[in-house]
């Protein structure tokens, strides 16, 4: 077992004085032990088979119903769960962190499927604000249009809408790709620092403000840039991965990606850049 | 936090009294401390209807001073009497509540800014709203429980909007509730959902141009705002796009006149709304849960964008 206490090698980011507490928590060692397998289990997390299917209607539940009832549904292997009449509620679908077919037949409200880690989600409706935040893997479509702050903070994975979103959509976006059919809103990317946002239509005013990394593409007309943002020549592979990434998320079908407007962050963080890229993963 | 709803049939006459209070009550738990309605009804437009209060809630919650009953009735007497010396005959009186009244009135010379002041003169009388269909209701607590109170459910108009509020910037009383009666303005009615920053510099500007302030709560300045703009000649749409250069801070409001409805969402797109639009409805709120009470199957519906202002016609 690693005795954490007593490691003595100093990153770089420690000999700056970033971070200077030393590990000696319980569950941090009990995390780093390899000899505990049990230790490793992913809790709340289900062996599904896709082909066992079912339906929920959740029209006289409430969000939290709703949750625990899919976690039950998981829980006995359903891997295709579809469910009915989710009439805006807010916070359903939160917190799958396994593979999983989830279906919404209807529009959902704020805060839907976040903090996600695997599964497939298709709403066949729009989102309310901050649909997804926080998703580390996975897919989420929606096929209407979806709120503010679409995308907050997500992680990983692939984030589509095929209609218009709202302002501030990808702020605080740490990794992944968000990909919007129609037109986004102000402060598309503000505060971004990791990943790819991909706008076919317009975007409002202060794109990508206060970004820090990470790349947009606009296919319309942007409304203003945001300080830090600036304007980056396409190349081919940005160009390749564009054409990729639609194909895949079945979405600007003969767009012409080699038109978009790239950009990027024109500001130099001396910090951020005197990271180590495994201390920068940290660090954000 | 705060939520708002609106909306508005075109072309014909609804039970707005009801399906109001369906989308207020879904958002109930944007605030519960008090909750208002701006209704639209059916009326033969011969007659102003005038809502006011003469002292206030004082039950649970309630940041107002409790006040002997007797003092409401000596208020209303004189309200009674100055409608009288003002040339105005009281048609049909409702007293819903021992604070709260409804009075039909016919006062044929037009000047509501004379009649209001003349009325509001009285201390502990404010008129919560004056028109020939616009009725402002408004009280402590959520949006069944104020609809039930003053048996709202049977309302027949065109168009309505609602606030459900969480107070944060001043009393939880009925003068702080929303909707805001654009005073002196026959039928005009605002709710907002956000904060004003430059609320006492624009309340100083707009007091000194003589216009009027009953509470300390900043969405009220929106409708004095707006009140100011169409005095000056502005129509309301005018007055909407340029409040979002005027008025600074985070909102969404929604304003009403006898005729239309419309929103205006600020410049950085802070707050929600979430718009369903028709040919022969518009409903607007907060949340798509407060839509779903009057359109529970699948519809379209959006966030419109920043600095967007909009105006429907009945």
């Amino acid at each position: 077992m690693a005795n954490l206490k007593t490691t003595e090698k100093k990153t770089k980011a420690q000999s700056m004085g970033l971070h200077t507490e030393v590990l000696t928590g319980k569950t941090q060692q009990k995390f780093f032990n390899p000899d505990e397998a049990e230790n490793f289990y992913y809790w709340g997390t289900y062996d599904v088979d896709f082909n066992k299917r079912t339906e929920l209607d959740v029209n006289d539940m409430d969000c939290k119903e709703a949750n625990k009832k899919i976690d039950e549904l998981m829980s006995q292997g359903y891997g295709t769960i579809v469910i009915k009449n989710p009439q805006g509620k807010h916070s359903l679908g939160v917190g799958i962190l396994n593979k999983l077919n989830l279906i919404f037949e209807g529009s959902l409200g704020y805060f839907g499927v976040g903090s996600i880690d695997g599964p497939t989600v298709r709403v066949n409706g729009r989102v309310g604000w901050s649909c997804a935040e926080n998703m580390m893997a996975g897919k989420v479509v929606i096929e209407k249009n979806a709120g503010s702050c679409f995308g907050a903070a997500v992680r990983g994975g692939d984030l589509i809408c095929k209609g218009s979103v709202g302002a501030r959509t990808g702020i605080d976006q740490k990794g992944g790709t968000i990909i919007i059919g129609g037109d986004a809103g102000a402060f598309t990317g503000f505060m971004m620092q990791r990943g790819r946002i991909v706008v076919l239509g317009n975007v409002g005013i202060n794109l990508g403000d206060s970004m820090y990394d990470g790349t947009i593409y606009v296919g319309g007309k942007i409304g203003s840039y945001g300080s830090d943002a600036i304007e980056s020549p396409m190349t081919k592979s940005d160009i390749d991965w564009l054409k990729r990434k639609l194909k895949v998320a079945e979405i600007g079908e003969n767009f012409d990606v080699s038109k978009m407007t790239k950009v990027v962050a024109g500001k130099k963080l001396w910090n951020y850049d005197a990271l180590e890229p495994t201390e920068k993963k940290g660090a954000i | 936090m705060c939520g708002i709803a609106g909306l508005i049939h075109r072309g014909k006459s609804s039970n707005v009294g009801q399906e109001l209070q369906g989308m207020l009550q879904a958002l109930k738990h944007r605030g519960e401390d008090s909750t208002g309605y701006a209704l639209y009804g059916d009326t033969d437009g011969q007659n102003f209807i005038m809502r006011f209060k003469v002292g206030e809630n004082v039950g649970e919650g309630s940041s107002s001073v409790m006040e002997d009953v007797s003092v409401y009735d000596e208020r209303k007497k004189i309200v009674d009497s100055y409608i009288s010396q003002m040339g105005a005959k009281i048609v049909k009186e409702e007293r819903t509540l021992p604070y709260s009244l409804r009075y039909e009135i016919d006062y044929d010379k037009g000047d509501l800014l004379e009649f209001s002041q003349k009325i509001e003169s009285i201390p502990g009388v404010e008129i919560l709203s004056m028109g020939k269909s616009l009725e402002v209701i408004k009280d402590l607590g959520n949006a069944k429980a104020v609809c039930d109170r003053y048996n709202l459910g049977d309302l027949v108009g065109t168009h309505a909007i609602g606030h459900a509020r969480m107070a944060t910037e001043s009393g939880v009383d009925i003068k702080s509730a929303h909707p805001f009666w654009g005073y002196p303005f026959s039928d005009v009615s605002v709710v907002h959902n956000g904060q004003l920053t430059n609320y006492w510099n624009n309340r100083r500007i707009l007091e000194n141009k003589g216009m009027r302030f009953m509470s300390e709560c900043d969405s009220e300045l929106i409708a004095v705002y707006l009140a100011e703009k169409m005095r000056n000649g502005a129509t309301l749409e005018e007055g909407m796009k340029d409040s979002l250069s005027g008025l600074d801070g985070v909102f969404t409001y929604f304003v009403a006149t006898k005729n239309s409805l419309g929103m205006a969402k600020d410049t950085m797109a802070a707050k929600p709304l979430v718009l369903y639009e028709s040919d022969d409805l518009v409903a607007m709120g907060s949340e798509e849960i407060a839509i779903r009470s009057v359109l529970p199957q699948e519809i379209d519906t959006y966030d419109p964008f920043d600095g967007e202002v909009k105006v429907w016609q009945i």
